[in-house]
């Protein structure tokens, strides 16, 4: 900032603008265009996968890359199973029940618990809250060996519904944490005028709780569904044919000969889709979800 | 970080404000009540989360193989002595280690760098922004197959694409074609988990960035520090428990990453990682013992971790309840 002290000071002066306006304007353009560069390159790679999956096989297997190939859908007609291989269905349903259920079954337990954790907290519930935490922190593949062979002694290995109760308990500190942040903003004087006014509980939650943290709670939503979407260690040991899910099922893509870029890139977006969309709309409580609530 | 798991203050909610008086309940049944809505979630959370871990210290002390069920034994403690002098796993705890440390740093010096460049306004801050986040949001496994196929493969991958296309306009005839997955099979794992996870760190150091007091920056100014000491006395303190924050939580995560390593070099070339190898043990050579052991030491391992880790998130927690 050197500048500073060598700008004269003509407040109000008209012609040239001054040098310290002047380079501060130079600085901040170099700046904003160093950040495009980074977000460029950043993207790049996943807009290379768009653009390949737009390609021919053997278009998108050249050195150097070509760029301007023709486009196709052929990637995406053999993904979807036209070129005889496994249909892909049956792998997005199971993802999309393991990630719809688990959310659910997630707001269910976790709305109350967060209620019982801010508007009307138990004692210590610190510690509590911090206990929800601590079995985030455990590593999952601890505790892999036990349940795959509880699901072999029960019969639940390759059955959805085991994911579905993995992705709960998975998800259940998150949304613990996520929405114990969101009830404690609602303002506990609202509360108390609607039960001087005679509203009984179910109404308070529905008509003063609910509009308050409700964005919140889609938000919380959309995160428990991004992880149990993108979760793979526990479908790759406990899923089999049956009850494979879509990450799974984009691995077992590759081990084909032959030419495949178009096809998984195809499918690498295909899959990832749901979670971009999700992310982008909740990009603002993105950080929250990921700090576990810490970060507002 | 000095402060201890505090207990501030509870939210102001008390049990006389918020339930309309009710003059036959006892206590020992109010408190209940009160306690009832925690219970379902702390009730299923104990039993799919901890009871597993329970069974694998119980499992971590027998001679099971699970292709000779009838010889399941009682050993005590031998699967440890075996898991801790196994070569394997002690190389597997040292690539976690530096697995993890690699990814955590740089995506952290990436992830401050683009947080600063983003707290300013520019033309398009919001496409960068997005563009930025867009590697967060691709299915880890996917992304994963994208780096191994689409741009290490030495063949029509487009590092080395580019590496010929860039060639071909200098007019060199015989470019360098690294194999990159082969030849540096570990910085191939950390680069494709570090672009993955700097947007997570760019994400939290901006709110740390624009969680900033902004009057103290402008006093500053007037007071003409240089942006440098600004960034330095001002910023840098300001950040450091976000820091930490982004540094805890991408270890916890980075700790257990499965999908890049078993997806990318299937654990070989030295870069299985514990997890990696604790899938191995149990589900190829179905040494359950032995797998529970190592997964124990993971255990201990990350609760030195993740008592760290608590401790911070506290004390952001702490300040956000008090504010």
């Amino acid at each position: 900032m050197a500048a500073t002290l060598t700008a004269p000071a003509k407040s109000g002066a008209k012609g040239p603008v001054p040098q310290l306006v002047r380079q501060a304007r130079r600085r901040n353009a170099a700046l904003g265009m160093a950040a495009w560069i980074l977000g460029i390159l950043f993207v790049l790679p996943v807009v290379w996968m768009a653009l390949t999956s737009f390609h021919s096989e053997p278009d998108a297997a050249t050195n150097p890359p070509s760029l301007t190939a023709p486009l196709t859908l052929d990637g995406y007609r053999e993904f979807f199973g036209a070129g005889g291989g496994n249909s892909p269905w049956p792998p997005l349903t199971n993802s999309m029940t393991a990630s719809v259920m688990s959310t659910l079954f997630v707001l269910i337990l976790a709305f109350p618990a967060a209620y019982a954790l801010s508007i009307r907290p138990v004692k210590k519930w610190t510690d509590v809250l911090f206990f929800f935490l601590s079995t985030k922190m455990l590593p999952v593949v601890a505790g892999l060996l036990p349940i795959y062979l509880f699901a072999k002694e029960t019969n639940m290995l390759d059955n959805i519904w085991l994911l579905v109760i993995l992705y709960t308990s998975m998800n259940l500190p998150i949304a613990v944490w996520m929405m114990q942040s969101f009830l404690a903003e609602v303002p506990v004087a609202i509360i108390e005028a609607a039960q001087i006014d005679g509203a009984k509980l179910p109404t308070i939650l529905l008509r003063v709780i609910a509009p308050i943290a409700g964005p919140g709670m889609a938000a919380t939503a959309l995160i428990c569904f991004i992880f149990s979407w993108n979760e793979m260690l526990f479908a790759q040991v406990l899923t089999g044919v049956v009850a494979q899910t879509a990450p799974v099922f984009l691995t077992s893509m590759i081990t084909s000969q032959g030419l495949f870029l178009a096809k998984v890139c195809a499918a690498s977006l295909a899959i990832s889709l749901p979670v971009l969309a999700a992310g982008f709309a909740a990009q603002d409580k993105l950080v929250q979800g990921l700090s576990l609530g810490a970060v507002k | 970080m000095s402060a201890p798991p505090a207990a501030p203050a509870p939210p102001a909610a008390s049990t006389e404000a918020s339930s309309p008086p009710v003059a036959s309940k006892s206590p020992a049944l109010k408190a209940w009540a009160t306690r009832a809505p925690l219970m379902p979630a702390l009730v299923f959370l104990i039993v799919v989360t901890q009871l597993p871990f329970v069974a694998t210290l119980v499992t971590s002390m027998f001679d099971w193989n699970s292709l000779r069920p009838d010889d399941r034994h009682f050993t005590g403690l031998s699967n440890y002595s075996t898991v801790l002098s196994n070569a394997e796993v002690r190389e597997s705890v040292v690539t976690t280690a530096i697995l993890t440390a690699v990814v955590v740093l740089v995506s952290i010096l990436i992830g401050l760098l683009l947080a600063l460049l983003l707290d300013r306004t520019f033309k398009g801050r919001g496409i960068v922004r997005t563009m930025l986040i867009a590697p967060f949001l691709i299915v880890p496994v996917a992304a994963a197959l994208l780096w191994k196929h689409v741009l290490y493969n030495p063949e029509y991958g487009l590092f080395n694409g580019l590496i010929n296309a860039a060639a071909g306009v200098v007019g060199i005839d015989d470019p360098v074609q690294p194999e990159w997955v082969t030849d540096m099979p570990l910085i191939a794992v950390q680069t494709a988990l570090i672009w993955q996870w700097t947007p997570f760190m760019m994400l939290i150091l901006l709110a740390g960035l624009q969680s900033r007091p902004g009057e103290l920056i402008e006093a500053a100014k007037l007071d003409g520090a240089s942006n440098w000491q600004i960034f330095r006395f001002l910023t840098l303190p300001h950040l450091r428990r976000y820091l930490e924050l982004g540094a805890l939580l991408g270890s916890i995560y980075i700790v257990q990453n499965f999908d890049a390593v078993f997806t990318i070099t299937k654990g070989g070339l030295g870069t299985a990682n514990l997890p990696y190898t604790i899938y191995e043990t149990f589900y190829n050579a179905h040494e359950y013992g032995e797998a529970s052991a190592t997964g124990v030491v993971v255990v201990i391992g990350s609760i030195a971790i993740a008592t760290f880790a608590l401790r911070v998130v506290s004390s952001l927690f702490s300040e956000e309840v008090s504010r």
